[in-house]
């Protein structure tokens, strides 16, 4: 009896488990820290993985790990890892260098959009142990900005009995209910401490509920049950601000770019008049300059924006070209431009040379009312210097089908999401026969010399670790891009957030994650309140 | 009751005739410096997102949507009437082909023959020229489910016992169909008439999805109601409310007016 009123008196007085919960907007496809491709994966990834290095989501700057220091040597083609001592994988398994080794031979082994990544041609870096605690990697070729390679490398055991399932990070997976939710649980061998040496993370437990619909997301925000939201469109934000002005956050300028662009595929079937139009960096320039940027960022952004200057957000503090600004909006000189052209401003509207009527048409991506405001305030933009804009929205896969495979576009308003601070991840973009080379994808070879210029320079860049090198390079690509305007970059979105008053050392970053990069500070408070919000 | 509903259609129908002369801006105008104003002097229904007057688009909007959406009934019913009664009144296997035909059209999805429609259509179609083509593809596509009830209509009153004394009395099948049978299936045709009007209002604000339906900058109603997702988050509930105001007003005058819907026999 007595025995019974023990166990329920503990029982009452247990605390229960500290949980912060949030929601990913898709089923992860994988737990494998080598295989995490996709934005519900590389979350998990993140929060369980363990790196040599990490950058610091707020300074952008790469800082020690698992690895207590690193040194470069080769002309930056090795790199060697001092690793710390004493750490453990959280089945309590020792990590040590042959684990490192491991993960790297798993790189090799393992094909997907991450080890790709890692790969130069079909080599793969290699490591070997040469110390009892230091790692020499090598790469094939000069990897510049292989560090932001490395922070997404999570360290995997040797001789766990629990594989890849034996993590480093400040949690691991410890339940799964396909389609509802994962819980992430305290990782018990995590080494980092707190500044007061108290045992991190500070939650027990992370709880990620798998919700497509933003709707229910917000609205289980605004009930508690959802403690942060990572990313929040502006609507969404200026609806929140007004309810719960202090659960909101403005991390400001993102990486993230809204951009007009026109079609200059050769094979675009589209009238060989247009395709010169489009081919004009004059004319490209003129409707650049006929845009109130300032009024998109106020009014179609609701003020959430800043106007979009170049490919680089100025949000990215390290490869931003400082030297370029957003095109300031000038009808009269665009029109001008125009005539010089062979254009002619008539009373019903511009014309060509040849006589045509200047109208095209911009597809963008139904129901998304950022961008169907965005193609309305350019339409009335470009209407004020004779240019008939018709608007149409599509459903996504038709617009991908049109600007991907048939070329059946004139112009197209997308946003391009751009998580990757270095430029290497942007290739696909910038080089002419790159795939999401947008305005005129799969060049067999340059059909511009400002293309062919822009190919060399990245090719160039991305043979030399030499920051400062590498920096002048891609400066020089933003220029030419600023002036040649085949991207029209309208504006830079802010990083949108939505942190709930329980929340407590939330960091709030451009990088993502943005609400959870310290995931393992993060505290709740006010317990009596939250704590049921389960 | 029936002056009433005559002279709010009357006004209405000069409203959108004389529009622009109504309000102090033109519909596609973007006022950037008053967005999402509250009603007031310069803009009776205040503005929109844009900067645009309201009031300006709840006109140029009822224009489409009050001229072409019942056009594109007429054109449904007509096709309806013609198949369901021709069905119903010859029977034997023109009745089977119709009714397959009508099974047909209720079981394929209507959105991909649309999604088909949107890619052989140019890109470069003017507004006003998108919406046309909308509400005329709903007119040709949107006949099936009233013809089915037509149908059913006239084979109930064909086997009705006033029909069977018409027909023992001597009466021609040409007198039976224009005298007896047309005038009761006519509450059937006005009430399918009736349902399809804001049908197609709100069909054509959907297709804007697949870039059919009204384009920037021209609006219709369909696309102004849309706005009324907005209504918890805005001050401006007048200004929000107003299209579904005047599809209520429109459609109940509609009521009012048409022929009561006793028959005729």
């Amino acid at each position: 009896m007595k025995f019974l009123i023990l166990l329920m008196a503990g029982t009452l007085l247990a605390a229960d488990p500290v949980i912060l919960k949030m929601c990913l907007r898709s089923e992860p496809k994988t737990f494998h820290p080598l295989k995490a491709d996709e934005e519900a994966s590389e979350t998990v990834r993140f929060l369980t993985a363990g790196t040599l290095l990490k950058i610091n989501r707020k300074t952008q700057l790469r800082e020690p790990s698992l690895a207590a220091k690193w040194k470069t040597a080769d002309g930056g083609k090795t790199v060697k890892f001092e690793l710390r001592e004493g750490l453990q994988f959280s089945d309590g398994t020792p990590f040590t260098a042959e684990d490192v080794v491991y993960t790297f031979q798993q790189v090799a082994a393992i094909r997907s959009g991450f080890t790709d990544s890692l790969r130069q041609g079909e080599a793969t870096p290699v490591a070997t142990v040469t110390g009892k605690h230091e790692v020499t990697v090598r790469f094939a070729e000069l990897t510049p900005g292989w560090e932001r390679l490395i922070d997404g490398l999570g360290m995997m055991s040797a001789k766990s009995p629990l594989g890849e399932k034996a993590v480093m990070g400040a949690f691991m997976v410890a339940d799964h209910k396909p389609g509802q939710y994962i819980a992430l649980g305290r990782n018990p061998h995590y080494w980092v401490r707190d500044a007061q040496g108290k045992a991190l993370p500070k939650v027990d437990q992370i709880r990620l509920d798998i919700t497509a619909n933003r709707d229910l997301e917000v609205l289980r925000f605004k009930r508690g049950e959802v403690h942060m939201i990572n990313k929040v469109e502006p609507d969404i934000y200026q609806a929140l601000a007004t309810q719960m002005p202090e659960a909101v956050r403005n991390a400001g300028v993102s990486f993230e770019s809204e951009q007009l662009w026109f079609n200059q595929a050769g094979k675009a079937p589209i009238p060989a008049y247009k395709l010169e139009w489009f081919r004009s960096p004059v004319f490209r320039r003129a409707v650049s300059e006929s845009i109130r940027r300032a009024d998109l960022a106020k009014i179609a952004m609701k003020g959430l924006a800043v106007p979009g200057v170049g490919p680089v957000s100025p949000g990215n503090t390290v490869w931003f070209n400082q030297k370029l600004t957003a095109d300031v909006y000038a009808p009269t000189v665009a029109l001008e431009k125009l005539r010089k052209a062979g254009f002619q401003k008539k009373s019903d509207g511009l014309y060509d040379a040849g006589g045509h009527r200047v109208e095209f048409s911009i597809v963008t991506n139904a129901g998304n009312k950022t961008r169907e405001r965005l193609a309305a305030m350019i339409q009335a933009d470009l209407g004020e210097i004779g240019i008939r804009v018709n608007v149409v929205t599509l459903d996504f896969p038709s617009l991908l089908e049109r600007i991907t495979r048939g070329f059946n576009y004139e112009a197209c308003l997308l946003g391009f999401t751009n998580v990757d601070q270095d430029p290497n991840g942007q290739m696909n973009v910038w080089l002419s026969s790159g795939a999401t080379h947008a305005w005129s994808p799969n060049q067999a070879k340059p059909e511009t010399a400002w293309e062919a210029e822009i190919d060399k320079l990245m090719k160039a860049q991305a043979r030399t670790v030499v920051l400062a090198k590498r920096k002048e390079m891609f400066d020089r690509v933003q220029a030419i891009v600023h002036e040649q305007a085949p991207f029209l970059y309208l504006v830079h979105k802010n990083v949108l957030t939505a942190v709930h008053p329980s929340v407590r050392n939330s960091l709030v970053t451009v990088l993502f994650p943005h609400v959870f990069s310290n995931a393992e500070q993060i505290e709740l408070q006010g317990l009596g309140t939250y704590r049921t919000a389960r | 009751m029936k002056r009433l509903a005559a002279g709010l259609l009357i006004a209405l129908a000069l409203a959108m005739v004389a529009g622009q002369f109504l309000v102090p801006a033109r519909y596609d105008q973007q006022f950037r410096e008053s967005t999402d104003a509250l009603p007031g002097g310069d803009h009776p229904l205040g503005t929109d997102e844009l900067g645009r007057d309201r009031a300006a688009r709840l006109l140029a909007g009822a224009r489409v949507s009050l001229l072409l959406a019942p056009a594109a009934s007429v054109l449904a019913i007509a096709l309806a009437a013609m198949l369901g009664l021709s069905a119903g009144w010859f029977g034997g296997w023109w009745d089977r082909v119709v009714t397959t035909l009508i099974d047909l059209m209720i079981s394929v999805p209507i959105f991909l023959v649309l999604i088909t429609a949107r890619a052989v259509l140019p890109l470069n179609v003017s507004p006003i020229s998108s919406v046309m083509i909308t509400f005329l593809l709903l007119g040709l596509l949107g006949w099936a489910g009233s013809a089915r009830v037509i149908r059913g209509a006239c084979q109930t009153h064909l086997n009705s016992d006033y029909i069977l004394r018409a027909l023992a009395s001597g009466s021609s099948r040409t007198r039976i169909l224009l005298v007896h049978l047309l005038p009761n299936l006519w509450p059937v045709l006005r009430t399918q008439f009736i349902l399809a009007v804001p049908g197609f209002i709100l069909d054509e604000a959907n297709l804007s999805l697949l870039g059919l339906g009204v384009a920037e900058p021209l609006p219709s109603l369909g696309s102004l109601l849309k706005e009324l997702t907005h209504l918890p988050s805005s001050a401006n509930w007048v200004g929000l409310a107003a299209p579904a105001l005047l599809l209520a007003i429109t459609v109940g005058a509609f009521e009012f007016l048409l022929p009561p819907k006793e028959g005729a026999s």
